[in-house]
């Protein structure tokens, strides 16, 4: 842990040598979002309402996505680059130090640009709190945390099976995007509207909703207490993450020099 | 001319060569168009009269604007050519007997061509197989498809010399990192490409309309499937030569002084 705060510094003080650039990039990042933002509150201003959820339960769904994806990727961005790693053999370089792999990835890189797509995030979520009239309890609120811990960690396990699955491709796969930048952008309405297969897809392939539709339903009022602990079951999905990555790891030759 | 013509074809055949990531692509392009038409849908279902567009009208915008990205999204440039101003190598450039500003058009223009030939085949025949109310329906009338086509091509101009500027600005501020950042998003709201103006408050629309950026993917998307139609639909023609013209007059200026202060250093 203290070997990774200290990796977290260095990133942080290279990052902070080119002041202006990571000032621009993170109000770009900001911008970026905030389009998302306006698209999804210009087509709620016209409709008055989806599949039921008026303008701020959207808001408050779409929240949950756009906090936890910006905040996986600020500290599992190095997954990002990983093919590259593997294609440039720096793999060899990881595999030969006293400590784990997936810490070692971790810390290849930080991307503290994603600030700016946090802010977004949490105003959206503000804004969502106030416009969706729930009334706040303390379950109420443990779950919201919940929530957005469980969208971590299956943001973050999706980033590792895009590496480990580039051990055997060798190449970054684009469609993977579709799962991660993809659930972002389409996912941040509450599951439902998209009918019941994408339900059942998010709850036993890849767990969207047991961090964000379900419990959604509970911070609405809309079902039991039981749901709200359904986002612990999330991290679930690091399970078969983490086994394709062993088997990633296992497979593994060297491209050379 | 001439030599900016097969400048520009070489270009294209170059391009063509990256076929695989063509593929990638081309799966998550239909990803996107799918999970977007779900997504009106369900909108359409709430209150189908608040649809500012027949749904038949916003599928083919979609489908076509995924078809046709890589042309008419705001974002696709040659980065070799920012870097080419970075580290001087933009002196070879100016060594040449054709201007700055037509070898560099052409080349974004190259790019983006080959990009789009390479992925909108797939997307084409997949959209049109898709069944009825979901898939690419035919244009409107012959007209809509003619005046479709001249507006793409206006469309993927005005793009072009929209990223001719930010070159070109690059003269000025060796890195143009900020104001893209900055402007992309923007140029992607303002062009209609994250969601079709229509769905706009009208003012809002409005103003995005008349915008150069509306003169982008906004025009050939919608005269497509008949959103404009007669009278709007000269309008935004005119519209589009004009914003052209004035597109294409900043790059120039921009080109003519920068190159007249620009120092390259080293050897």
């Amino acid at each position: 842990m203290k070997l990774y705060f200290k990796f977290f510094a260095m990133h942080l003080k290279s990052r902070m040598a080119y002041k202006k650039s990571f000032f621009f990039a993170v109000i770009g990042q900001f911008i970026t979002t905030f389009t998302a933002f306006l698209t999804l509150y210009f087509l709620l201003d016209r409709f008055g309402s989806v599949k039921g959820y008026t303008m701020g339960e959207c808001l408050l769904s779409a929240s949950i996505m756009w906090i936890s994806f910006p905040l996986a990727e600020w500290f599992f961005r190095g997954f990002d680059t990983f093919p590259g790693m593997i294609r440039h053999a720096e793999f060899d370089r990881v595999l030969v130090r006293p400590r784990s792999l997936i810490f070692q990835v971790m810390c290849q890189k930080l991307e503290f640009t994603r600030i700016g797509r946090l802010a977004q995030g949490v105003v959206t979520l503000a804004m969502g709190i106030a416009a969706s009239g729930v009334e706040w309890t303390a379950l109420r609120c443990l779950c919201l945390g919940l929530m957005i811990l469980g969208g971590v960690c299956v943001f973050s396990a999706l980033f590792l099976i895009y590496a480990a699955l580039s051990f055997f491709t060798l190449e970054g796969l684009e469609f993977m995007n579709c799962f991660t930048d993809g659930a972002r952008e389409h996912f941040a309405y509450p599951l439902e509207i998209y009918g019941e297969g994408f339900v059942k897809f998010g709850t036993y392939i890849i767990p969207y909703a047991l961090f964000q539709y379900y419990p959604l339903q509970f911070l609405l009022g809309r079902a039991g207490a039981g749901f709200a602990f359904l986002p612990l079951l999330a991290p679930l999905f690091f399970i078969p993450a983490y086994a394709l990555w062993r088997l990633g790891v296992r497979k593994y030759k060297s491209a050379g020099s | 001319m001439k030599a900016l013509f097969t400048f520009f074809r070489m270009r294209v055949i170059y391009g063509l060569q990256y076929r695989t990531a063509a593929w990638a692509g081309v799966v998550t392009q239909f990803f996107w168009g799918f999970m977007e038409i779900l997504l009106y849908k369900a909108f359409y279902e709430a209150s189908p009269d608040r649809f500012p567009m027949a749904f038949e009208a916003l599928v083919s915008y979609i489908w076509l604007r995924q078809a046709l990205l890589a042309l008419l999204n705001t974002w696709t440039f040659d980065n070799e050519l920012f870097t080419k101003v970075l580290d001087g190598s933009v002196a070879y450039e100016l060594c040449r007997p054709t201007s700055l500003y037509g070898m560099w058009f052409a080349r974004t223009l190259a790019l983006r061509v080959s990009r789009v030939i390479l992925r909108c085949v797939p997307l084409f025949i997949v959209a049109s197989l898709v069944p009825a109310p979901w898939g690419l329906n035919a244009p409107a009338n012959p007209l809509a498809l003619g005046c479709f086509v001249l507006s793409l091509g206006l469309a993927a101009c005005v793009g072009v010399a929209f990223s001719m500027i930010l070159y070109f600005t690059c003269f000025y501020t060796l890195s143009s990192e900020g104001i893209r950042f900055m402007m992309l998003p923007v140029a992607e709201l303002l062009s209609g490409d994250l969601i079709p103006l229509p769905f706009l408050p009208v003012w809002l629309a409005n103003i995005f309309h008349y915008s150069p950026f509306g003169s982008m993917a906004n025009a050939p998307l919608r005269i497509y499937s008949g959103d404009l139609s007669g009278g709007a639909m000269v309008e935004m023609l005119c519209l589009q030569v004009f914003w052209l013209g004035v597109m294409a007059f900043i790059g120039w200026t921009l080109q003519n002084r920068g190159l007249r202060k620009l120092c390259v250093q080293g050897g």
